[in-house]
């Protein structure tokens, strides 16, 4: 499984930083640029994501191709949203401006355009946010951080649970794959969509049932160690918050409320280049 | 409803979030170009019916988000909160299943069956795509079809794999008290 | 003095179950104190270990009468949470044991709970890191680790609480020879230091004796059989009738007829007294020649020069060769990580080698498929729950045939020739569930015997299983093996499989084959031990002793002697119902 973002430790300001401030940074940030329809605010956060990721000395081999994955979708959901909706930019910002017959009803319009373009712009903001906040965060930090913003522990531990033993389940999952494929039960194939659902089955139930054994090893293991046995627990890997953190949180929260004020500030959420 | 959230609890969502982030890119293909059915889903559907619709919702939540981060690199919030619904939806007959007591019979399968169809359908068809259109402003027409077309894929799954699953768990805590060897 | 732990007349039942588990249970043990419990699986032995730590009647719920004290408490009173801050557990299973995203996390996991600040947490656990010397793997994650790293981390998780008593439940089940000696050094040393009472579970007493232990208590059917110190316990035949393997080395004593006396010290080999049995040894040395078998068959599986690895640069296996025979059954072995599960890989297809060819009867497989593999050569997981899909064992036996299409009157008569080789055939319309882990083992077998292959390669057949079950499982595949003509390749680090049962041991270490030789070669050649992490057998040592000039040929005369004479064995032949 070669696809999946991973933390890795480097030595920049934004590695520095708490990861109560990241997740913040990140919840706050992913929120303003989906309700944003304004194209300057959009405009704005999506430099200052790219100034991050930049920052962030993020490689290329690390985001490669889950970024090709994602410009493929995104494309996609560009055309649907064309073919099913082609007026939809007409509707929003109360004017057409043709630019050419495509066939049948379909007429593109400066405004479908220009509304596409802020659908793109959301993208292209939210991905490297979220680029961000997965490769430069310790996974271990992510616990304790839900903890502070107010996630109560148990859920918070589920979390670090489920990032514990992701690499296990994958291990598993490959290991009886093989075995399972060794006695020529292929989920890919020529098969037909029964014997495919069936094959897919004989593969995933032997991973689900050892899982469901092992909830019950970690929870005594955990048990006989005291979790859950106050209402609070304390984070080895807890940082506490420094200068930059409460910098940084300041801006991120300053620039959230100015933005959501630009954007609102008219009734509407679109920022309107057609109208007068 | 089971509500109590114990040390149990706690690591039943964990390692159902593990296994729901690892099956994210199990997809059994359609045919159709760029539609698959996602086992994921039975999986979500089993364990709310063995655990209830707390840990489900959790796991729901927490998988899918956790999966689409590390996958695809976005997290689309509006079809995330989905899984909690379907997630509840499914559970809240927990006690009614009897998985672990291994009483998974017909009158429970047409049950579960009947949850998912209708957890689905509040999920997919309502849930998402309303919050599609009030976050995101995105055509109403499309996300319908959509929803529909995530509906249509999660209630085969489950129909298929997620009786499957769940019937196969409660069989294998089954007691068997009536057997005897032929020759 | 008083006791730590006291059981009075302590008779305890599972709510799910009909009799009790433990019955009459009367047991102290001192402050300060290193005691084994010895018993076959099902015997209770798990259980004591549950009522001290407060798992029962917490997580396990149950009726008991009769007193149980721990420290003067009762863990029934004190609960899961109050009774570790007394007892601290390690369990069997390490990637269980191991909650934290990293070793430090997961040193610190109980203090975290008890609301320690941070900078104390930090003292503590580098302090405790020290004592298991795992301080320089503080930031790496489970699985950068190896199986003897993780049980350090586990024991520095638990002994992090200044416990007073640690409870090991199997400790040794899933470490190779080697590491498993240096764990038990470990313990030892952590009890003498710390002045901890150390309660050992395990099933493999010859490895647990290489550091003293005080006593030694074997339960049985849910009672206490024996409570002895090592050296009167190992004289007399309570082990034997339990089912329990005793020392090698105290097994050939008694074949050469020795009358053991406890005054000889036998809990080690090391410093026994074998004075008086030198001459007794000698002779039945002499007696007990035997017929070397000859099985040159024809070559089934050659490997041929092959090279691995993962990323470029890190080769994982390096200039592997060796011929496999027709009907043979031979193990590969080293330590854990040393590459056998990858070599493994490879042979089924999972794998593509950088260099080498595989030939099957003379003919390169490169190029075929892992399903074409498949059907040629078989792969059997090391539990059966990560194989079992079908609630049905027919089903279950069948499936391999039912995707490759075969007519459905084909399908049961293979399915029933199947299940008649593994002796499941009464059971062909039972649920999998109904059946004990052996015969599961045997359904995951039946499947891929179903299928006709040429070789059958078993991932650590045996682990974690205690000498019953071993023995049964083994029987069962030399059978097949005798009866059938079945080429059967095992991964393995059980030295006592590896030199009871396998004609010939591959020995991998480092990604380099480092030996191809019988099973009594390697583990009486010193070199060849250390280099793979094996451990050299005490019938060795005893040889040495004993002025015996060939302490190899010694070893296959033992060998040999037990097989013919079957001493030990558990139920050979019979229908197992378990």
């Amino acid at each position: 499984m070669a696809r999946i973002l991973t933390y890795e430790d480097k030595d920049t300001w934004i590695h520095r930083l708490s990861g109560v401030t990241k997740l913040v940074f990140f919840l706050l940030w992913t929120m303003t640029s989906m309700l944003s329809y304004d194209t300057r605010v959009l405009s704005a956060m999506m430099v200052g994501s790219l100034v991050i990721y930049k920052m962030s000395k993020t490689e290329w081999r690390q985001v490669g191709t889950v970024l090709k994955f994602i410009l493929f979708f995104l494309v996609i959901n560009l055309i649907a949203i064309f073919l099913f909706s082609p007026y939809e930019g007409v509707g929003i910002y109360g004017s057409r401006s043709d630019l050419f017959h495509l066939f049948g009803d379909y007429w593109v319009t400066k405004e479908q355009l220009f509304y596409e373009l802020n659908v793109m712009m959301k993208y292209v903001t939210i991905v490297p946010a979220v680029f961000m906040f997965v490769v430069t965060t310790n996974p271990s930090e992510f616990a304790a951080s839900l903890n502070r913003i107010g996630i109560s522990y148990n859920i918070g531990y589920s979390v670090a649970i489920a990032l514990r033993y992701i690499p296990d389940v994958q291990d598993d999952f490959s290991k009886i794959r093989n075995a399972q494929e060794a006695r020529g039960i292929e989920m890919s194939g020529k098969a037909s969509f029964f014997s495919r659902i069936k094959n897919t089955a004989a593969i995933i139930f032997p991973l689900i049932f050892t899982s469901m054994d092992r909830i019950d090893v970690v929870s005594s293991a955990m048990e006989l160690r005291g979790f859950g046995k106050h209402k609070k627990r304390t984070w080895y890997m807890g940082r506490k918050l420094e200068k930059a953190d409460y910098i940084t949180l300041a801006v991120t929260v300053l620039l959230s409320a100015l933005f959501l004020f630009i954007t609102f500030r008219d009734g509407s959420r679109f920022y309107n280049p057609f109208a007068g | 409803m089971k509500t109590k959230f114990g040390v149990k609890e706690v690591v039943a969502v964990g390692i159902g979030a593990a296994l729901f982030v690892a099956l994210t890119q199990v997809q059994i293909p359609l045919g159709i170009p760029n539609t698959a059915l996602q086992p994921r889903a039975a999986l979500l559907a089993f364990l709310s019916a063995v655990f209830g619709p707390v840990v489900g919702a959790a796991v729901g939540v927490i998988g899918h988000a956790l999966g689409d981060m590390f996958f695809y690199g976005s997290a689309w919030w509006s079809w995330v909160f989905p899984e909690a619904v379907f997630a509840v939806a499914v559970g809240a007959f927990a006690n009614k299943y009897g998985v672990r007591e291994g009483a998974f019979g017909k009158k429970e399968i047409i049950l579960f069956n009947v949850a998912q169809v209708v957890g689905n359908a509040v999920a997919w068809i309502a849930v998402a795509p309303v919050l599609d259109i009030l976050i995101y402003k995105e055509p109403a027409g499309k996300v319908f079809v959509q929803g529909l077309g995530a509906w249509l894929g999660n209630i085969l799954i489950i129909a298929l794999l997620g009786t499957l699953l769940t019937a196969g768990y409660a069989k294998v805590g089954a007691k068997s008290s009536s057997l005897s060897k032929e020759d | 003095m008083t006791p730590v732990i006291e059981f009075k007349n302590y008779t305890f039942k599972y709510r799910a179950q009909k009799e009790p588990t433990l019955r009459d249970i009367n047991l102290a043990i001192y402050p300060g104190e290193k005691v084994l419990i010895v018993g076959p699986s099902g015997s209770g032995k798990s259980t004591i270990a549950h009522c001290i730590n407060g798992l029962v009647p917490f997580s396990y719920a149950g009726e008991s009468s009769g007193t149980l004290r721990v420290k003067g408490e009762d863990p029934a009173k004190l609960g899961i949470f109050g009774m570790s801050k007394i007892a601290g557990t390690v369990l069997q299973d390490t990637n269980g044991q191991f909650i934290g995203l990293t070793v430090a996390e997961d040193i610190a996991f109980a203090l975290e709970n008890d609301l320690v600040p941070q900078d104390e947490m930090f003292d503590r656990v580098s302090q405790v890191a020290d004592v298991v010397e795992v301080a320089s793997l503080l930031g790496h994650a489970p699985w950068e680790l190896s199986g003897g790293q993780k049980q350090r981390v586990s024991m520095a998780g638990v002994m992090v609480d200044d416990v007073e008593i640690l409870l090991f439940d199997e400790p040794l089940a899933n470490l190779d020879p080697a590491t498993g000696k240096r764990a038990i050094d470990l313990i030892d040393k952590i009890s003498r230091d710390k002045k901890t009472t150390v309660i050992i579970i395990e099933h493999r007493l010859e490895d647990v004796l290489y550091r003293d232990v005080d006593r030694i208590v074997v339960v049985g059917e849910g009672r206490i059989v024996a409570d002895e110190k090592p050296d009167v316990l190992l004289t007399g035949n309570v082990l034997r009738e339990q089912g329990i393997r005793e020392p090698l080395y105290v097994t050939a004593l008694k074949h050469a007829g020795c009358v053991l006396a406890a005054e000889s010290r036998p809990q080690h080999i090391e410093t026994m007294q074998l004075d008086p049995y030198k001459e007794q040894m000698k002779q039945w040395f002499r007696e007990v020649g035997y017929e070397k078998a000859q099985k040159a068959d024809r070559t089934v599986l050659s490997v041929k020069d092959l090279y691995f690895s993962y990323v470029e640069g890190s080769p994982v296996l390096q200039h592997i060769h060796f011929d496999i025979r027709k009907g043979e059954m031979v193990s590969i072995v080293g330590k854990n990580g040393a590459g056998k599960s990858t070599l493994a890989g490879i042979i089924c297809g999972f794998l593509q080698p950088a260099r080498g060819t595989l030939l099957l009867n003379g003919e390169d497989i490169s190029g075929m498929s892992i399903k074409e593999r498949g059907e040629k050569i078989g792969l059997v997981m090391q539990s059966p729950g990560q194989m079992i899909s079908k609630p049905m064992i027919y089903d279950e036996v069948a499936l391999g045939l039912t995707v490759r299409g075969v007519p459905e009157e084909e399908t049961r008569e293979r399915v029933y020739r199947a299940l008649k080789i593994c002796g499941l055939y009464p059971f062909r319309n039972w649920p999998v569930s109904a059946l004990s882990y052996g015969q599961k083992k045997r359904v995951t077998i039946a499947s891929i015997l179903v299928m006709d292959p040429e070789i059958i390669i078993l991932d650590e057949p045996t682990a974690g299983q205690d000498y019953r079950h071993y023995t049964e499982i083994m029987e069962f595949l030399k059978e097949i093996n005798e009866k059938y003509g079945i080429t059967i390749l095992m991964i393995t680090h059980d030295m006592h499989l590896m030199l009871e049962y396998t004609d010939r041991a591959i020995v991998i270490s480092d990604g380099h084959l480092l030996a191809d030789d019988t099973p009594a070669k390697v583990l009486t050649d010193e070199v060849i031990a250390d280099k793979a992490y094996l451990k050299k057998t005490s019938l060795y040592d005893l040889a040495v002793k004993c002025g015996i000039g060939s302490p190899s040929e010694f070893v296959e005369r033992f060998i040999h002697f037990e097989r013919e004479s079957g001493e030990g064995r558990g139920s050979h032949g019979e229908d197992i119902d378990l």
